[in-house]
C-alpha cells in the first residue's frame, strides 16, 4: 500500500486504531501498528468439497447443527426470541443462539440493512468460521421493501454478502423462519450452499460494492 | 394561559399567536428573543420539560423553522414556540444549558438540515449516519429516491402499479 | 459490600483525575483503563446499538452511546408518502409496540383534516392499545430478570406474549404489525367470542404474574442485584425529559392517560402505580404493577364497550386527501413512556414534517451515558433493560 493511500485511510482512522508508541512499564518503547499487529491479513480460500461419501457425511453434520450467531440487525429481530421460546422451540431442528461470530455458524440478517450496521455485518461475517451460511429475513434484504427509495438502506444483500436463503415477507413469521432453516438444510445436505466459496472467489466484486457506500472503510480490507 | 401571553406579549416581540387542533398554544417569536423567552417561561412560568425540538424546511421562502415545544407538568399545558431563521448557514442559539437533553436534539438537526448549533455537546459529532459526504439529507433540496437509486443497486423487476396514479388518471384527471 | 458504592455521585471514583475544567483525564496508554464496546453485536444490549465503555477495572469511568445503526431516514420517507402510505412506516418506529405510533399518527391526520371518531372504534383502538402494553410488558417484566442471568422466566414470559399476539392476529391478522387504527377509525369489529378467550388467557396471565413473583420479586440475587443500582436522582427528571414508568420510578405522579386524557380513559377507575426509590429494582416493580392495571384495565373496557356500532368515520379519498395547513402535538402513553408526533401539513396531500419522539430518544443517549459513570460492567444490560431502551426509536 503506498503512502498517500495509507493517510487517505488513516483519515477515519479511531485515535486507538492508528500507529502509536506505547511506553512499557520499563521504559521501553514499543511500537504499535493496531491494524497489521492486531488483524491477520490473509484472504479467505476456496475449500474444494471432498469426494463421494464422506462430503455427505460432513454435509450432514454441517446441516443438523446451526448455530445462530444473535445479531439482531432491524426489525426481524422481534421474532427471533420467540423462535427460542417453548411454543416454536428451534433447538428441536439443531438451531440454537450464539453469542459470538466465532462459534457460529450462521448469520442472520433480520431485515433491512443501515450502511452503518452493514459495516459490522461485514466483519461479523468475516470473523466467522467455515462452514458458513447467511439467511435474509424480509423483502428488505430481498429488493428495499418498503425502504427501496431511502438513502441509508441498502436495496439488495446480495450486493455485499453471498446470501444461501432469503425467506420473504415483512416480517416473516417463526413458522415460516422455521421452514427457511428447513430449507437451508436441504441446500446444505445437497451440497448447493457454497456462499462462503463464492465469497472467497468473487472477493475483489463483493469488496468493491461494500467498498461503494460504505466510504469511511477504517478496517483491513478482509478481516477476521 | 390568558395571563402568560399577556406577558409574553408585554416583554417579547411574538407574534402569529394561535392555538393548534390539539389545544395547543403556538406562536413565533425572533430568534435572538428565543433564548431569553424560554428562561424565563422555565424559571417563573413553571414550563420545566422539553417536549420536541423540531426542524421544518420550507424550501420555498428559503427558511427553516425551528420549533421548541415547552411543557408545563402542573398546568398540564403545551406552549409551541417557533423560529424563523434563514437557510444559508443557518445557525441557532443552543439550549443546552437548559435541558441537558437539548443536546441530542441539536446533534440530529445539526447532522439532518444543516443547522448549527455553536457549543452544545458533542455536536460536530456524526449521530445517526457514518461517513456521510453528502447535503444534509432532511433538507428538501435533497433527493432520497435519485440517491438510493444511484447508490444501491435497485433489483430490476421492481413494477410500480401505484394505485395514486391510477386514481388520479380515473377520478382526478384535471389535477 | 453496600450498594450505594455504585451510585453516581459527584466525588465519582478517585482513580481518574479531573483536570480544572472538571473533565475527566483518561490516558488510555497508561495502561490503567481498557475500552470495550458493547455492542452492536453483543448480547448485552437491547436491540441494535453501541456503547463505547472506558473501564477502569470492572468499572465504568466513561461512557458513550453510538446509534444509528438502524437508521432508516423515515421522516424523509414521509416527504415522499402520502399521509395513509405513512402508516406502514410510521409503526415500524418501534418494533415491540407499533400500536401507539399507529394511534397517535391516526389521531393526528384526524386532528388535522378534522374528523370525527365514532364511539365503537375508539374503545376498539382502547383494547389494542392495552393489549399492546400487556404484551410489551409480559417480555419486559420477566425479561429483567434475563439480564443478569435468569433465563427461566423471560422465556415463560414469552410464552404467554404469544397468547396476547394470537388474540391480536384474531383481531387484525397481524402478529407483530397490526395496522389496526386507521384515520377516521379502525378495520374491524372484535370477532365472535374474543372476549371470552381474552379474558381465559388475562386469568391465565395473572397466575403467571404469581409465578414471576416467586422467581424474581421473592429472589435474593435479583434483590441484591437491583436495588440501588442506576438511581435516577428525582430532580433530572426534566431537564432530561424522562417520561413514563422511569419517571414513575422517581416519585413523579405522571400518566399521559391521566393528565391529557384521551379516547376513553377518563371513564376508567385506575391509578398511577409510584416508587420513589428510582432504582432498576423501582422501575421493575412500577412495571410489574403496571401489568395488573393493564390486566384491570382490559377487563374494564372489555365492560364498558358497546356491542355494535360505526367503527370507520367518513373520510375523504386517502390517496387523495388534502390536509388543510395546520401544526398540531398528539402524545399518547405506551408501556415505555411518553410517544409524542409533532404534524405540519402545508395543504398538500404529502405531509410537510412528521417529527416523531419516542421515550428512548430521552432515555438512552443523555440520561444512560450519565447513568453508566462508576456502573459495574456487569449492571450495564440491566441498566439499560431498565431504562426500556429501543434503538428504532432513537434513530428512526
Amino acid at each position: 500500500m503506498s503512502d498517500k493511500q495509507q493517510n487517505q485511510e488513516d483519515k477515519f482512522l479511531a485515535p486507538e486504531n492508528r500507529k502509536h508508541t506505547v511506553i512499557g512499564p520499563e521504559g521501553e518503547e514499543i511500537h504499535v501498528d493496531p491494524l497489521n499487529d492486531y488483524f491477520c491479513q490473509d484472504l479467505p480460500k476456496v475449500e474444494a468439497p471432498y469426494k463421494g461419501i464422506l462430503e455427505k457425511f460432513l454435509n450432514w453434520a454441517r446441516a443438523e447443527s446451526l448455530w445462530v450467531l444473535a445479531f439482531g440487525t432491524g426489525c426481524g429481530s422481534i421474532e427471533l426470541p420467540p423462535l427460542f421460546s417453548p411454543r416454536f422451540d428451534a433447538y428441536r431442528f439443531g438451531v440454537a443462539m450464539r453469542p459470538t461470530p466465532r462459534q457460529s455458524g450462521v448469520l442472520i440478517i433480520s431485515g433491512y440493512l443501515s450502511v452503518k450496521t452493514l459495516k459490522r455485518v461485514i466483519r461479523s461475517y468475516e470473523q466467522m468460521q467455515n462452514p458458513k451460511y447467511v439467511i435474509a429475513l424480509g423483502s428488505c434484504t430481498i429488493n428495499g421493501g418498503m425502504y427501496w427509495d431511502s438513502y441509508n438502506t441498502i436495496n439488495r444483500l446480495d450486493q455485499y454478502l453471498p446470501v444461501d436463503i432469503y425467506i420473504a415477507g415483512y416480517m416473516p413469521r417463526p413458522e415460516s423462519i422455521l421452514s427457511g432453516f428447513n430449507k437451508l438444510k436441504e441446500r446444505i445436505k445437497n451440497g448447493d450452499a457454497e456462499g462462503a466459496n463464492d465469497y472467497a472467489e468473487k472477493l475483489d466484486w463483493y469488496k468493491a460494492n461494500q467498498k461503494k457506500i460504505i466510504k469511511d472503510w477504517n478496517m483491513p480490507s478482509y478481516n477476521w | 394561559m390568558k395571563e402568560i401571553i399577556d406577558h409574553l406579549k408585554k416583554r417579547f416581540p411574538v407574534y402569529e399567536i394561535g392555538e393548534g387542533p390539539n389545544g395547543v398554544i403556538l406562536m413565533s417569536v425572533e430568534a435572538a428573543k428565543l433564548v431569553p423567552m424560554l428562561t424565563s417561561l422555565k424559571t417563573n412560568h413553571g414550563y420545566g420539560i422539553l417536549v420536541i425540538l423540531s426542524a421544518v424546511d420550507w424550501l420555498e421562502d428559503c427558511k427553516f423553522q425551528l420549533t421548541y415545544i415547552i411543557n408545563n407538568p402542573d398546568e398540564k399545558r403545551d406552549l409551541g414556540i417557533r423560529v424563523f431563521i434563514k437557510r444559508e448557514d443557518a445557525e441557532m442559539e443552543s439550549i443546552h444549558s437548559l435541558w441537558e437533553h437539548a443536546a441530542t436534539f441539536q446533534r440530529e438537526i445539526k447532522e439532518m438540515f444543516g443547522i448549527n448549533f455553536p457549543g452544545s455537546p458533542r455536536v460536530d459529532e456524526p449521530f445517526l449516519l457514518e461517513g456521510w459526504d453528502n447535503l444534509p439529507p432532511m433538507r428538501r433540496d435533497f433527493d432520497t429516491k435519485q440517491y438510493s437509486e444511484d447508490t444501491y443497486f435497485p433489483r430490476p423487476g421492481r413494477e410500480t402499479n401505484d394505485p395514486a396514479e391510477y386514481m388520479k388518471q380515473k377520478l382526478y384527471p384535471d389535477e | 459490600m453496600s450498594n450505594t458504592n455504585y451510585s453516581w455521585k459527584n466525588n465519582r471514583s478517585l482513580f481518574p483525575e479531573a483536570d480544572e475544567t472538571g473533565k475527566l483525564v483518561v490516558d488510555l496508554d497508561s495502561q490503567k483503563y481498557i475500552k470495550v464496546w458493547q455492542g452492536p453485536n453483543h448480547p448485552g444490549v437491547t436491540g441494535n446499538m453501541s456503547l463505547e465503555l472506558t473501564v477502569s477495572g470492572d468499572e465504568v469511568v466513561e461512557a458513550k452511546t453510538h446509534v444509528g445503526y438502524l437508521h432508516r431516514g423515515f421522516e424523509k420517507l414521509f416527504e415522499r408518502r402520502r399521509y395513509i402510505q405513512c402508516f406502514p412506516t410510521c409503526i415500524r418506529m418501534c418494533v415491540p409496540e407499533p400500536d401507539t405510533n399507529e394511534y397517535n399518527l391516526a389521531r393526528g391526520t384526524e386532528l388535522l383534516g378534522g374528523i370525527e371518531v365514532p364511539e365503537m372504534a375508539n374503545w376498539l383502538r382502547m383494547i389494542a392499545l392495552e393489549m399492546a402494553r400487556l404484551q410489551v410488558l409480559l417480555r419486559m417484566v420477566p425479561g429483567q430478570a434475563g439480564t443478569m442471568g435468569l433465563g427461566l422466566p423471560s422465556q415463560w414470559g414469552l410464552y404467554y406474549r404469544e397468547l396476547i399476539l394470537d388474540r391480536f392476529e384474531e383481531l387484525t391478522g397481524g402478529r407483530i404489525y397490526h395496522m389496526y387504527i386507521l384515520p377516521g377509525g379502525v378495520r374491524g369489529l372484535l370477532p365472535a367470542g374474543f372476549k371470552k378467550r381474552l379474558e381465559e388467557n388475562l386469568v391465565k396471565i395473572e397466575s403467571f404474574m404469581k409465578d414471576v413473583d416467586r422467581v424474581i420479586y421473592a429472589n435474593t440475587v435479583f434483590k441484591k442485584r437491583t436495588k440501588g443500582i442506576g438511581i435516577i436522582p428525582a430532580d433530572w427528571i426534566d431537564p432530561y425529559g424522562v417520561t413514563g414508568p422511569v419517571a414513575r420510578a422517581a416519585g413523579y405522579e405522571r400518566d399521559v392517560r391521566k393528565d391529557y386524557p384521551y379516547l376513553y380513559y377518563d371513564q376508567l377507575d385506575f391509578g398511577v402505580n409510584v416508587e420513589h426509590e428510582s432504582d432498576v429494582f423501582a422501575r421493575f416493580l412500577v412495571r410489574r404493577k403496571d401489568v395488573d392495571t393493564t390486566i384491570d384495565l382490559l377487563r374494564q373496557i372489555m365492560s364498558k364497550m358497546p356491542d355494535k356500532g360505526d367503527i370507520k368515520a367518513e373520510t375523504p379519498n386517502v390517496l387523495h386527501w388534502k390536509i388543510p395547513r395546520g401544526e398540531t402535538l398528539v402524545r399518547c402513553e405506551s408501556s415505555r413512556g411518553e410517544y409524542i408526533f409533532y404534524l405540519v401539513a402545508d395543504g398538500s396531500m404529502y405531509p410537510r414534517r412528521i417529527n416523531l419522539r419516542g421515550p428512548s430518544y430521552a432515555h438512552a443517549v443523555t440520561l444512560l451515558e450519565k447513568l453508566l459513570i462508576n456502573a459495574n460492567i456487569s449492571d450495564v444490560s440491566s441498566i439499560m433493560v431498565s431504562l426500556a431502551t429501543c434503538p428504532p426509536e432513537i434513530e428512526r
